[in-house]
């Protein structure tokens, strides 16, 4: 345990050195028991294993390590797409999101669209106001059972032991089976070279080549950096998205899963989502 | 035994040529989507998959289809299907090469394609499909060639061949169950979800498979003298009819399932493929005109076949009409319904038609014409044999 908190501080101060705050790592590791696999959400690629090791040492309250999650507080959003579109235009331009005007080309990792759209198992026959008239905050669920993980036949979609639902663009074979798995339409295929369409390249994250599906990544790279989801920086004055590990009792987003009212999409599928939604 | 296929009259090349224009015409298709990648198919995001796939599914049909050859003269030592085995294998054969090269024109990196093979992920139905199709390809081709070249030489096919031929038969059902298996274990796919589409179809491939046969028979006994008895045709437009009611009946089940329990995600497709589906004002229909013509050609095929076997009358032309109603009727159904169908409502409830484009029905046609070719020289071959053992 110690070896592994000593070698999370270094992660953080090295972080911390090169004058990134590091704000979702220190929220991750506010309970002490969880700091070690804190680590494994820090990082990101480290080994399973990891997680376990930690176990033996007391951490009872997170037995199966991380799981990130994500809320989102709609109430802060009602009445103001714009906060919508900063959130959406963050991530487009952290993670070179091509901009293809074509509903058939189109690329999209986190979108907003109506409530019958987003919620067709929560729908009323008669909504309220609010709900019609207000889009809702889309991105992929990062399923704990992932159907998308579980029907890719090379592994280029799979789950990371901190609960992100990631991808191997150069493993993918673009067969377009995860996109049928995924009941929430969170995948996008690259149906040609995206390259041309992206505005604005941020040479720190990869671009894709056509034929490859693709999708939310909870911001890992950011994450592994100590940073937050470009969703959540771009309107972190307004607090509509929390994010931090479920598993963690201690943590912020746990803390508003405690006193809120949440719903999650499609929740008799049985993929379990970790993205939450206050409405 | 290949030198056959270099040897024929006139009709035979003619019938090459024909088919090798349709073949070159795919393959100039191809490479343009080849260069330019899937955005010249009519597949999108809502929906992203279209006709190759769809293809795909129904040629594993026609592929499991040669089983009620094999079974009915391996397992019920029924000898009148015993110069058509063979025709059943090579058709297997010619079904799961185009079974691949649709796969490899759907997918958007085929150069990775070996990646299934690297990365092995049992918890994945496409590599199982993988898994039971190169399988079933080699168990055809070791059949059909032992048991040709034996026939040749006039002795009995050496024993062990029989080990491989009665591993085929749960290989037929494996490779169609696995297919069905890609679809219906898909969590919020209401239409694909239904225990019933395994089943439904082994029936419709065990028509579609036969049928296509029969024809085959039909047209080598004018063309190439080649006769296959008037009672193996009889028997098998009789299982090809058992097998289309069969399927014909899983059908209505799943109408009943979705009619009477009234739950929408259960109605959408059906309503969509027959009926129309309307949407915000906007009636999705373009679809109906096909499934119609499957359901009367089904039933028309079917109607054909009673009146001949209970008038005990069969000519060859009306044979080979009824055939030709069924196995359209069926690739209607599996070839186009069936996958289109399942995908018109997209997991954000939004409805999205899918037209293929030329450049996709070119590739499309490309493989059919590819298929038809080797099943043309495979023929050849099995049918100059007979010949030769015969004189
Ligand atoms: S939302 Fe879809 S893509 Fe994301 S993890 Fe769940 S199934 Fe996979
Ligand atoms: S498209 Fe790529 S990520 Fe999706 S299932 Fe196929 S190989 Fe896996």
């Amino acid at each position: 345990m110690d070896k592994q908190r000593r070698k999370f501080l270094k992660v953080a101060g090295a972080t911390a050195l090169a004058g990134i705050s590091a704000p979702a790592v220190v929220k991750l590791t506010s309970s002490p028991a969880i700091a070690s696999s804190g680590h494994d959400a820090a990082t990101g690629h480290e080994a399973p294993g990891d997680a376990h090791k930690a176990a033996p040492h007391g951490a009872e309250e997170a037995p199966k390590g991380v799981r990130l999650g994500l809320v989102v507080d709609m109430r802060k959003f009602y009445g103001k797409p714009e906060l919508l579109d900063k959130a959406i235009a963050a991530c487009n331009k952290v993670h070179n999101v091509p901009q293809i005007d074509n509903k058939k080309s189109e690329i999209k990792w986190v979108w907003k669209a109506p409530f019958e759209n987003v919620f067709p198992e929560h729908s009323s026959s008669h909504s309220s106001k609010i709900r019609k008239e207000n889009d809702f905050l889309v991105m992929c669920n990062h399923c704990d059972e992932p159907p998308c993980v579980r029907v890719c036949p090379t592994q280029a979609t799979y789950r990371l032991p901190n609960g992100i639902v990631a991808m191997d663009f150069h493993r993918c074979i673009g067969c377009r089976f995860c996109m049928m798995g995924c009941p929430y339409g969170a995948r996008s295929f690259n149906w040609e070279n995206p390259r041309p369409y992206i505005k604005e390249y941020n040479p720190d994250f990869p671009s894709r080549m056509r034929g490859v599906v693709e999708k939310c990544n909870f911001c890992g790279e950011r994450i592994a950096l100590g940073k937050e989801p470009a969703c959540l920086e771009a309107v972190k004055e307004s607090g509509a998205i929390v994010f931090g590990d479920l598993n963690d009792p201690g943590s912020e987003i746990c803390e508003v899963l405690d006193k809120e009212n949440t719903i999650q999409r499609k929740p008799s599928l049985g993929t379990k989502p970790s993205v939450f939604y206050i409405v | 035994m290949i030198e056959k296929v270099f040897k024929g009259n006139s009709r035979y090349w003619m019938w090459l040529a024909f088919l090798s224009a349709f073949v070159a015409v795919g393959a100039i298709c191809y490479i343009r989507q080849y260069l330019f990648g899937l955005g010249l198919t009519g597949m999108g995001r809502d929906l992203s998959w279209g006709l190759y796939i769809s293809q795909f599914t129904f040629l594993v049909g026609v592929a499991a289809g040669g089983l009620m050859l094999v079974l009915p003269y391996y397992i019920h030592n029924y000898k009148v299907f015993g110069r058509l085995t063979i025709l059943g294998e090579f058709l297997a054969i010619s079904a799961i090469i185009m079974c691949l090269m649709f796969i490899m024109a759907d997918i958007g990196q085929p150069l990775r394609g070996l990646n299934m093979m690297l990365h092995p992920t049992p918890n994945s139905m496409l590599f199982w499909d993988m898994v039971v199709l190169l399988g079933y390809l080699g168990l055809n081709v070791i059949c059909a060639w032992v048991i040709l070249t034996a026939e040749r030489k006039q002795v009995k096919p050496p024993k062990w061949v029989y080990f491989f031929v009665y591993l085929s038969i749960p290989f037929a059902v494996s490779i169609h169950t696995v297919t069905a298996m890609l679809y219906c274990g898909l969590p919020g796919r209401h239409f694909w979800l239904s225990a019933i589409t395994a089943p439904r179809f082994l029936a419709s491939a065990f028509a579609a498979g036969p049928a296509l046969i029969v024809i085959a028979c039909l047209v080598m006994k004018r063309v190439a003298n080649f006769d296959a008895g008037k009672e193996a045709i009889s028997k098998l437009t009789t299982i090809i009819m058992y097998a289309a009611l069969i399927n014909a009946f899983f059908v209505l089940l799943e109408f009943f399932v979705g009619y009477y329990s009234n739950i929408p995600g259960h109605k959408h497709s059906l309503e969509y493929l027959f009926f129309g589906l309307e949407h915000h004002g906007v009636v999705y229909n373009n679809l109906v005109p096909f499934m119609w013509s499957s359901v009367l050609l089904c039933f028309g095929g079917l109607g054909l076949f009673a009146y001949m076997k209970i008038r005990k009358v069969q000519t060859d032309l009306w044979v080979g009409i009824g055939c030709a109603m069924i196995f359209t009727a069926l690739w209607l159904d599996k070839g186009l319904g069936f996958v289109l169908g399942g995908l018109v409502v997209n997991p954000m409830h939004e409805i999205v038609e899918y037209y293929p484009t030329a450049n996709e029905i070119g590739i499309t046609v490309g493989i059919w014409a590819t298929g038809f070719l080797l099943v043309t020289l495979m023929y050849k071959i099995a049918v100059d044999v007979e010949h030769e053992v015969e004189a």
